[in-house]
């Protein structure tokens, strides 16, 4: 089996890599938001690199259809698909942010994992068998099963795209300034690595080589994890007791961080981040579009069971690790903060919690191993971002809306592989632009985007009998507008990134959710309600053959008919 | 799928059984995770006086740790139990509808 232009993209990739370390080596010295280039990190990413290309030459032989491009036939376990949804939800942010997080604040970093973990039981309860029994490619075919089909798709391909969009230069950004960090490599090199790696296991492998990047990913996170907290653990006769007082007399902050601080400032904006984190995560278009990977909707569940489990467990880990770093890296000030001196942090930045603590436990080798999971975790996000962003694009806007369900296979294919190269050219210049911006609050709107557009539509049109088209789009579409809208006019865009004067914002609270994800389930209700169409008639009639095939799964489409 | 097989399917009892228990179980489930998570949260909002206290004598380690560990431990157990029944129940009592209607 060959494939040319795959080779002609590694021996690109491989001069762009050269380049990069290159330019990294010479340009290094005396600037400490970079590190030294660090060979063993990029000989273990190389590794990891040669491997998943390997996988995806192998996956690219596997995928002829349409339908394997989008859930790779099907044919994914439970098991498996529960690995690869962990591995496309723990992401870079999560693992040295709350890392970070827990190592400047102790507890208040246990607060903000525990939100990122109670959207998946609520996916589980609400959607996971329904979303499996109806849907075959998009979330967008759960939503618009009884509605008319172009609206509907407009409507859930915008959503798509625009929280992919968000959460896609967040993670864009984030790769290259870590990577700079890491292997001392540009920043314009990193985003430019990241992209055209993403590209090719997306182009080449689709959905094959995507899942098992996420599988492999997420087994060396969960393994290198599961390292460093027994690492830290042993060090204190596995009794947390002793870690915790040991962080409390070396911590600057001493016993605060023991207790709750700032971060959660008033009720209103607890609750509304923990609406957003919570209902978000059941909107979100690339972790939805896993669900069609498995045969059954059996296999759907067990696959949110697992991803649930080790979510959960990778949390619990990083609380671990983020004491660890405090406790070992103030025994060797000279080697990991600014000038020796603790007061002034970390090298190459807070974030660097988990890394630094990853050279304290097993020198350069196991720092390089972590380096290189990082790395990894980043690709196998932003993969699963451009594929479901590219099915957007292919199944919901060419396929059924432009073509009206008449395109043939092939030509959906085409259409898919086109935007994937498309959407990677984009997330490498939105990269590049955004990289002196503040982009901390793009995760958090994607969120707030995903829970008040997508979320709203999917569930409603599921679960409530008189929804309607024309409830649905005009719903989804005032939780779009007004999270985004509300999202400018709060603080940490209208202040933190437009820089108007501290206390200007007009909309106080950290997350738009609770008003734009109430008013999109309101104006759902309020317009199917009004809605006295022939239409309507029609897709109120529907609701029970629709109900049916998603509580019993008969008529659901099976691995083998893909 | 054709009506008459979802008409037969409505009108059997089994697929109005699965339909109800399942329906109050995941929302008692649902409720029971937003009950525990919000407790938190809130209890964080209004008392963090609270959770700042210490376990025991002479100790460090403060209610809000085992508490919050226990929040994440909770809802993976929640998780599984909801999987676990569906997975074996739920689809015993829906084999047994798929077999009387779909395959007539």
């Amino acid at each position: 089996m060959s494939h040319p232009l795959l080779r002609q993209m590694l021996v690109l990739l491989t001069g762009l890599l050269a380049v990069g370390v290159a330019f990294g080596a010479g340009a290094d010295l005396g600037q400490t938001t970079k590190q030294a280039t660090n060979w063993v990190a990029i000989g273990m990413f190389t590794a990891f690199v040669a491997l998943t290309l390997w996988i995806t030459k192998w996956a690219a032989g596997k995928t002829k259809s349409a339908a394997d491009f989008y859930t790779a036939g099907g044919g994914i376990t439970g098991f498996q698909n529960g690995l690869a949804i962990a591995g496309d939800f723990m992401s870079a942010a999560s693992f040295l942010g709350i890392s970070g997080l827990v190592f400047a604040n102790g507890f208040d970093g246990l607060i903000f994992s525990i939100g990122w973990l109670v959207g998946w039981p609520v996916l589980t309860f609400l959607m996971a068998e329904r979303l499996r029994n109806l849907g075959k490619f998009t979330f967008a075919d759960v939503a618009a099963y009884r509605f008319a089909q172009t609206p509907i798709r407009t409507f859930a391909a915008t959503g798509s795209l625009v929280v992919v969009a968000f959460y896609m230069i967040a993670q864009m950004v984030g790769a290259g300034q870590l990577i700079k960090v890491l292997f001392g490599l540009e920043y314009q090199y990193a985003v430019i690595i990241v992209g055209v790696l993403m590209m090719l296991y997306v182009l080449f492998g689709g959905m094959t080589a995507t899942t098992w990047v996420q599988i492999i990913k997420a087994c060396m996170l969960l393994t290198g994890a599961s390292f460093m907290a027994i690492a830290v653990l042993w060090q204190f006769d596995f009794n947390p007791e002793k870690l915790f007082a040991k962080a409390v007399e070396v911590h600057a902050k001493h016993d605060l961080i023991m207790a709750p601080g700032g971060l959660i400032k008033d009720p209103i904006s607890a609750i509304s981040v923990g609406l957003a984190l919570m209902f978000g995560t059941a909107g979100l278009p690339h972790i939805l579009m896993r669900f069609f990977t498995v045969p059954s909707a059996k296999e759907a569940r067990k696959s949110v069971g697992w991803a649930t489990t080790w979510i959960g467990y990778f949390y619990i880990l990083t609380f671990i690790i983020g004491f660890g770093a405090i406790v070992l890296l103030t025994q060797d000030p000279g080697a990991y903060y600014v000038d020796g001196d603790i007061a002034k942090g970390l090298k190459g930045g807070g974030n660097m919690a988990a890394v630094h603590l990853a050279n304290a436990i097993g020198g350069n080798a196991f720092l390089g191993f972590i380096s290189a999971v990082a790395f990894a975790t980043i690709l196998a996000v932003v993969a699963g971002l451009t594929l479901s962003g590219a099915t957007a694009v292919s199944h919901d806007l060419y396929a059924t809306v432009f073509k009206k369900g008449q395109a043939d296979s092939a030509s959906e294919l085409r259409v898919s592989k086109i935007t994937t190269v498309c959407l990677g050219i984009l997330a490498v210049f939105l990269g590049i632009a955004f990289e002196k911006e503040n982009v901390a609050y793009m995760v958090m709107l994607a969120f707030a985007i995903a829970c008040s557009a997508n979320f709203p539509v999917l569930f409603m049109s599921v679960l409530w009998k008189n929804c309607t088209t024309r409830g649905a789009v005009a719903g989804g579409s005032v939780g779009l507008f007004l999270s985004v809208a509300l999202t400018i006019v709060s603080p940490s865009v209208w202040e933190a990134v437009l820089h108007h004067d501290k206390g200007t914002a007009l909309f106080p609270y950290s997350s738009p959710a609770l008003f734009s994800m109430s008013a999109a389930f309101f104006t759902i209700w309020l317009v199917s309600v009004l809605d006295r169409s022939k239409q309507a008639e029609k897709e109120r009639a529907a609701f029970p053959a629709q109900q049916v095939r998603s509580e019993t799964g008969i008529g659901a489409v099976t691995s083998a008919s893909h | 799928m054709k009506d008459d097989i979802v008409a037969r399917i409505v009108a059997n009892p089994k697929y109005q059984q699965l339909k109800s228990t399942r329906a109050s179980f995941s929302i008692i489930m649902a409720l029971l995770v937003m009950v525990i998570y919000y407790g938190y949260i809130l209890l964080i909002a209004f008392d963090k006086e609270l959770l700042a206290q210490k376990l025991g004598e002479g100790m460090v380690t403060s209610i809000g740790i085992p508490m919050g560990v226990g929040v994440i431990v909770l809802t993976v157990i929640l998780t599984n139990i909801y999987v676990r029944r569906a997975n074996t129940e739920f689809d015993a009592l829906n084999d047994a509808i798929v077999r009387e209607e779909a395959n007539k």
